[in-house]
């Protein structure tokens, strides 16, 4: 033992020692956290792409921004079981709760505007499984990874002409979505519309099989075509209006759940690319939406569908935009609750 | 206690450098998850709200150890400071090793998102979906959470400096190993 008051003559060294291994630990950290690697993709970074020029959409989503709530059930008529053990595919009614909404970051947006339409869905079982997922009117995703989903909000942002261009030449699937979005017919309603998953999940059924899938709910409405010039003399939020109006004069709309199983060697990593014609799909089940709500007060205001929140039976597949999204969607849901006094409650709206 | 232990008992110690490996497990978790979009996310969030639950079952088991067996004491040489600045920050320790978890269950509940832990364990929610109240946690997970970092660097760099500068046989008490312990104070 050293004499009280006293250092070691060891004492220099081992304090360069204790303050190196500081140093290395605080910086394995912050090198942990991204904070020493700027080029990382980070859920800021994709939420900073996000964000037009105008501003963040205080208090609201960073995408998808403008939507209305919906409430009605499930019923499952037990042709999933074959395919998933998920209870929610039982046979039987579960509550659902969903958001209709449009693909943009501006809350104030035009509806006839915006391209991309899209549903957000929380089905629950009695037993606390939930099965959320949040799915789109595109055939396909415009791009593969997420990488390219940055770089092509980048590119859309950028004020240089050329840079669409480049991305385009660059991410040769990307041409499938801008000729879709200049050439596909437009609906004059949320009910009218099918939500495609798009990303790829993994069956598990009682016997321990996987089968790969998407989904799509195709709507029971005839879809009526309209031309954007018309739709843009029905009013900014017309959508809005017309589903309310829709549900409480016709009455319940229903979609039915379609299952697409895909073929050995289909590909599950890349949302871009369809898959052949004529693969297997199985019915099972639809959803009807008996109440709308606007999303202020709403049920689906504070909901993050994240698709990545999924009963048993149901997983994640090697396509990675769930896992990315989940995390941005959490980003997102962290800074829209943080600034709901951006967003008030009307007066007597619970919280 | 009449006749005070001169190191932290065996389970203690093991307690002790366990949890001591899983907090910074969860520190670096934490921090990287949150910095990401590849698929490895989702793995990381999984192990850090299971392993942070862990961590919660095991704080508890150590603090009734504690109120069991006792601490040896700090040397008697030890400035009154210091002796303080101990006990204090050891307080702060188990604080921050009960509160964490607590927070970040608090504000997945808040946010009406479910909890699933590896294995597919479900952890029912009890507190309702309220934004004011996730935010308020939020914060309070992020924040405690370099708070944490940081008390831990400290209290690593004490360690150290009772171990290779004092030498005064502070460390050798919760040394995992009798092996180790050569200069216990009291030879
Ligand atoms: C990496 C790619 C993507 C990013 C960064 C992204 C980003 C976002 C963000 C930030 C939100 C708001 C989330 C919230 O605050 O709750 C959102 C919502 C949404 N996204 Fe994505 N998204 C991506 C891919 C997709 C894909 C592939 C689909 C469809 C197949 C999709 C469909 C939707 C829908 C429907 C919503 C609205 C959900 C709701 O009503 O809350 N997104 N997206
Ligand atoms: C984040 C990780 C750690 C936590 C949460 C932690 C927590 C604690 C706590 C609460 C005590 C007080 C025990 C009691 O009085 O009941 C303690 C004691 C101690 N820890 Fe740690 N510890 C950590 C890491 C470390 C490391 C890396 C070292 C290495 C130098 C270390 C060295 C010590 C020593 C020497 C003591 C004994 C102090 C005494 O005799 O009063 N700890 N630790
Ligand atoms: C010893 C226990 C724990 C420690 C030390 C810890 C530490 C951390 C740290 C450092 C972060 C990153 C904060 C940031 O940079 O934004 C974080 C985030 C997070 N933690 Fe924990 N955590 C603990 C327990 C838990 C538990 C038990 C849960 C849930 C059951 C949990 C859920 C989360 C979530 C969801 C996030 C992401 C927050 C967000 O940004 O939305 N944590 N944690």
């Amino acid at each position: 033992m050293n004499q009280p008051g006293k250092l070691p003559r060891s004492g220099l060294g081992s304090l360069v020692l204790i303050a190196a291994l500081l140093g290395g630990v605080a910086a394995a950290f912050a090198y942990t956290a991204g904070w020493l690697s700027p080029g990382r993709l980070t859920p800021e970074r994709m939420i900073e792409a996000l964000t037009p020029p105008s501003g963040a959409p205080l208090g609201h989503r960073r995408n998808h921004a403008k939507g209305i709530c919906f409430t009605g059930v499930f019923e499952a008529n037990g042709n999933g079981v074959e395919l998933s053990k998920a209870n929610v595919l039982a046979q039987g009614r579960y509550p659902a709760m969903g958001r209709f909404n449009l693909g943009t970051a501006d809350p104030n947006a035009v509806d006839a505007t915006v391209r991309v339409r899209g549903m957000g869905l929380l089905i629950s079982t009695a037993d606390g499984e939930e099965w959320r997922t949040a799915m789109i009117n595109l055939p396909v995703f415009p791009v593969s990874t997420p990488q390219a989903f940055h770089e092509m909000l980048l590119a859309s942002a950028s004020k240089d002409p050329e840079a669409v261009k480049a991305f385009a030449s660059a991410n040769p699937e990307f041409a499938a979505f801008a000729a879709w979005a200049k050439t596909a017919p437009w609906t004059d309603s949320y009910a009218e519309e099918a939500y495609n998953s798009l990303n790829s999940f993994i069956f598990t059924d009682a016997n321990g099989s996987d089968h790969a899938v998407r989904w799509s709910l195709l709507p029971s409405a005839q879809p009526i075509l309209i031309s954007q010039a018309d739709l843009d003399k029905r009013g900014p939020d017309f959508l809005e209006q017309e589903i309310k109006e829709r549900v409480w004069a016709a009455g319940p709309q229903t979609w039915t759940l379609v299952i697409t199983v895909a073929d050995p060697g289909d590909p599950t990593a890349d949302p871009s690319k369809a898959w052949p014609k004529g693969r297997r799909t199985v019915q099972v089940g639809t959803l009807v939406v008996h109440r709308i709500e606007p999303e202020r007060d709403g049920p689906c205001r504070d909901i993050n569908f994240d698709p990545t929140v999924l009963p048993p039976g149901i997983r994640v597949s090697d396509d990675p935009f769930p896992a990315a999204r989940s995390s941005v969607y959490r980003k997102s849901y962290d800074l829209r609750a943080a600034e709901a006094k951006d967003y008030p409650r009307t007066e007597g709206g619970k919280p | 206690m009449t006749n005070p232990p001169h190191r932290f008992a065996l389970l203690q110690r093991l307690l002790h450098w366990l949890m001591a490996a899983c907090i910074f497990a969860m520190l670096f978790i934490g921090v990287g998850m949150v910095s990401t979009v590849t698929p490895k996310y989702l793995a990381l969030v999984l192990i850090h709200k299971t392993l942070g639950l862990v961590l919660l079952a095991l704080v508890l088991i150590r603090l009734a150890l504690r109120l069991y067996y006792g601490a040896p004491p700090l040397p008697a040489d030890l400035p009154k400071v210091m002796k303080l600045g101990a006990r204090l920050s050891h307080q702060m320790l188990y604080a921050l090793m009960i509160v964490m978890p607590l927070l970040g269950l608090g504000m997945l509940w808040a946010a009406d998102y479910p909890i699933v832990l590896y294995g597919g364990v479900q952890i029912p929610a009890l507190l309702p979906r309220s934004d004011g109240m996730h935010t308020l946690l939020w914060n309070a997970h992020v924040y405690l959470g370099f708070a944490f970092f940081a008390l831990a660097l400290l209290h690593l760099a004490a360690g150290l400096f009772h171990a290779l500068i004092r030498r005064d046989g502070v460390f050798e008490t919760i040394a995992p190993l009798p092996l180790l312990d050569r200069t216990t104070p009291a030879e």
